[in-house]
């Protein structure tokens, strides 16, 4: 059975005189235990608010959601305040993007590390805290006796995200999100947090969600990766496979804008033409035909459907590369 | 006497100057680096310094029971004289023959009281709504921010003078709760908007996904971060206590108590002396002055200091 089942997750946020915005459209993904699933894809795509829905975390008022998230059978949107409280840290973990600003400031790394294992282990201050600091030193922060005393203000970037890091997987949750966790960072620093976080899933096999609209830190850990767009799954493969060969023209866009390394000669890059302010709604059509250098005019009239393509992937396209119009992407 | 809208307005400016992201400890820091060498704070801080130093010496200092009439022989109402200055009597006496200089100087402990008590109960009254309000948001908070709402659209003044007027006898205990209430809603709405702020802050996203109970991302997440604005106005509330105060007193609803001195029962009192014998109003209006001045710069520096915008 899968740890986390994700069905038609929906999520629109209506505000008094503004129109409802859905910001997550029916979105569907599984986590095995011990994998990483890869939720990829453009700024405002609903990759965030996928993650908050899925922790409880969006504000009640406002926020419709519908669908089930059902994480071992239990279906986390039915679950009431305090049920979900206790599982939040426990069985579930999240890390964020901005790691200054998601440390409270005016309290010491250590207790807010202890804090949390107070809450969910039960165990007395003291005893919590030089598990804290045990955390700390596992999290590679060097001199953790005297980190744990410091501020978030005192601390590098780095070792701020570490910090957090360590706070959740205090509990050894079962899942763990993490939510561009390293694009506030410096590139140096990106690497080393990613390898941490690699290293520490595969240690203690959580299963990680990561989400990015990086493809190089889906191609550098993911197992999985479920590409959205605009609220919905557009194409999901292994990585693998998708690296080799994306069918969706969005996927294939992305690879084609990334800068790679090992690319022979001179390659050009070619950045996804227009922005997301030109989709479509997804009642109309496909929402990125406008933008799809491979739109059919059937694409700006007709919703493509979600279509399992036999090998395990899945795909919501009229016209895949690939196939009628082949462009060549190379595999890694 | 601003208008309640622009005193809303300012209310909720002084919300927003709360800790920005690096806040806590630095800001603390930062701040108390930037006051040290403000001359601003440096006068109104001696200013404070000396008028506390006064309080809790005075009873020392004062030669005399101000409560006394030792001059009462000196005192002629119908030619309208009270004792002058004489030795063993630096300021004479007042309108009863009380020594005036030991009341002037006994007069300091219970202006500090008043005024610490006054920001002190009304501290407490607004923080218990402004966490209500922030903390539990909803009918709640509306339900607060309306009665808040109400009392702020009436003139300080006219609500502290209304609030002394309705108890049948004035004591210094209800100029003291007259001038709290005025100040509740302040609190009240200033932490309001600056436990909102944290609510919708990082931190508390974070704190709330790692499961931290509710009452302790109010208590220990949001509400330390959210108190900086309060500060502020504690200490520019100070004042304005101590001038409310002076002005219950000097409309007649001070406390009747004379025995025990106060700058503005003392300042109240000399109303029928001022064409005669200024001096009685002179000394303990200039010592509310001083001392208001000096708690208004040190809360406007306060503010400065910890206003994110200025922070180098
Ligand atoms: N509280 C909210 N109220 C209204 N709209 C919201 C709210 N939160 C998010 N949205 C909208 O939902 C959409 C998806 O936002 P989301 O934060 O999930 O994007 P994202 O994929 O995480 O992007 P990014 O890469 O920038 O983090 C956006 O259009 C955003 O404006
Ligand atoms: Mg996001």
């Amino acid at each position: 059975m899968a740890l986390l089942e994700v069905r038609d997750l929906s999520v629109s946020f209506a505000r008094k005189g503004e129109p409802t915005v859905t910001a997550v459209d029916g979105i569907s993904f599984d986590v095995q235990p011990g994998r990483t699933v890869g939720l990829v894809g453009e700024s405002g795509c609903g990759k965030s608010v996928t993650s908050l829905a899925i922790m409880g975390l969006l504000p009640r008022r406002g926020t419709e959601v519908s669908g089930s998230v059902l994480f071992e059978g239990t279906d986390l949107l039915g679950l009431s305040q305090r049920d979900i409280e206790q599982r939040r840290g426990r069985d579930l973990g999240m890390v964020f993007q901005d790691p200054l600003s998601s440390l409270n400031p005016v309290v010491p790394i250590g207790l807010q590390v202890a804090e949390v294992i107070e809450r969910h282990r039960g165990v007395p201050r003291r005893a919590a805290m030089s598990q804290a600091r045990e955390l700390l030193d596992r999290v590679g922060i060097p001199d953790p006796d005297r980190r744990l005393k410091e501020y978030s203000h005192q601390l590098s970037g780095g070792m701020r995200q570490r910090a957090l890091i360590a706070m959740a997987l205090a509990c050894r949750p079962r899942l763990l999100i993490a939510d561009e966790p390293t694009t506030a960072l410096d590139v140096t620093i990106q690497a080393q947090i990613l390898d941490l976080l690699t290293t520490l899933v595969a240690d203690t096999g959580t299963a990680l969600i990561m989400i990015t609209h990086d493809l190089g830190v889906v191609a550098g850990m993911c197992d999985e990766v479920n590409v959205l767009y605009a609220g919905r799954v557009v194409e999901r493969a292994e990585r693998h496979e998708l690296f080799a060969a994306p069918r969706h023209p969005y996927t294939a866009g992305l690879m084609a804008s990334v800068p790679r390394l090992d690319s022979s000669g001179e390659q050009r890059l070619s950045p996804i033409s227009g922005s997301v302010a030109d989709n479509i709604p997804w009642e109309q059509g496909c929402a990125f035909c406008p933008r799809c250098s491979n739109a059919l005019q059937l694409c700006g009239q007709a919703t493509p459907e979600v279509e399992h393509t036999g090998d395990g992937r899945l795909l919501r396209c009229h016209n895949p590369v690939g196939e009628a119009t082949p462009i060549s992407v190379e595999g890694p | 006497m601003l208008p309640s809208t622009q005193r809303k307005q300012r209310i909720d400016e002084l919300a927003e100057t709360g800790p920005g992201p690096d806040a806590g400890v630095s800001l603390a820091a930062s701040a108390w680096r930037r006051l040290r060498r403000n001359p601003v704070f440096l006068v109104g801080a001696s200013i404070i310094g000396a008028f506390v130093l006064l309080a809790l010496s005075s009873p020392l200092l004062a030669q005399h029971d101000p409560a006394l009439r030792l001059l009462e022989d000196q005192v002629s109402r119908a030619q309208n004289e009270i004792p002058p200055p004489q030795p063993g009597f630096p300021l004479g006496g007042d309108q009863y023959g009380r020594p005036f200089l030991s009341r002037l100087l006994l007069g300091s402990q219970q202006t500090l009281l008043v005024a610490v008590m006054a920001t002190v109960i009304g501290l407490g009254g607004g923080l218990t709504l402004g966490i209500l309000a922030g903390a539990f948001g909803g009918w709640v908070d509306t339900l607060v921010m309306r009665v808040v709402d109400v009392m702020l659209s009436v003139p300080s003044l006219l609500l502290a003078v209304s609030i002394g007027a309705l108890f049948a006898q004035q004591t210094q205990f209800t100029v003291i709760l007259a001038v709290a209430i005025v100040q509740v809603p302040i609190f009240g709405r200033l932490l309001r908007g600056s436990m909102l702020a944290q609510r919708a802050s990082d931190h508390v996203l974070a704190a709330r996904a790692l499961g931290v109970k509710e009452r302790s991302v109010v208590f220990r997440h949001m509400l330390p971060n959210a108190l900086g604005p309060v500060v502020v106005q504690s200490t520019l509330s100070l004042a304005v206590a101590i001038i409310d105060a002076a002005a219950l007193s000097f409309l007649g609803l001070g406390s009747g108590d004379t025995s025990v001195p106060e700058w503005g029962q003392m300042l109240g009192s000399a109303q029928n002396f001022f064409d005669s014998h200024p001096q009685l109003a002179f000394w303990p209006a200039g010592c509310i002055i001083l001392v208001a001045l000096g708690f208004t710069l040190v809360g406007e520096s306060l503010r400065d200091a910890l206003d994110p915008k200025n922070r180098r």
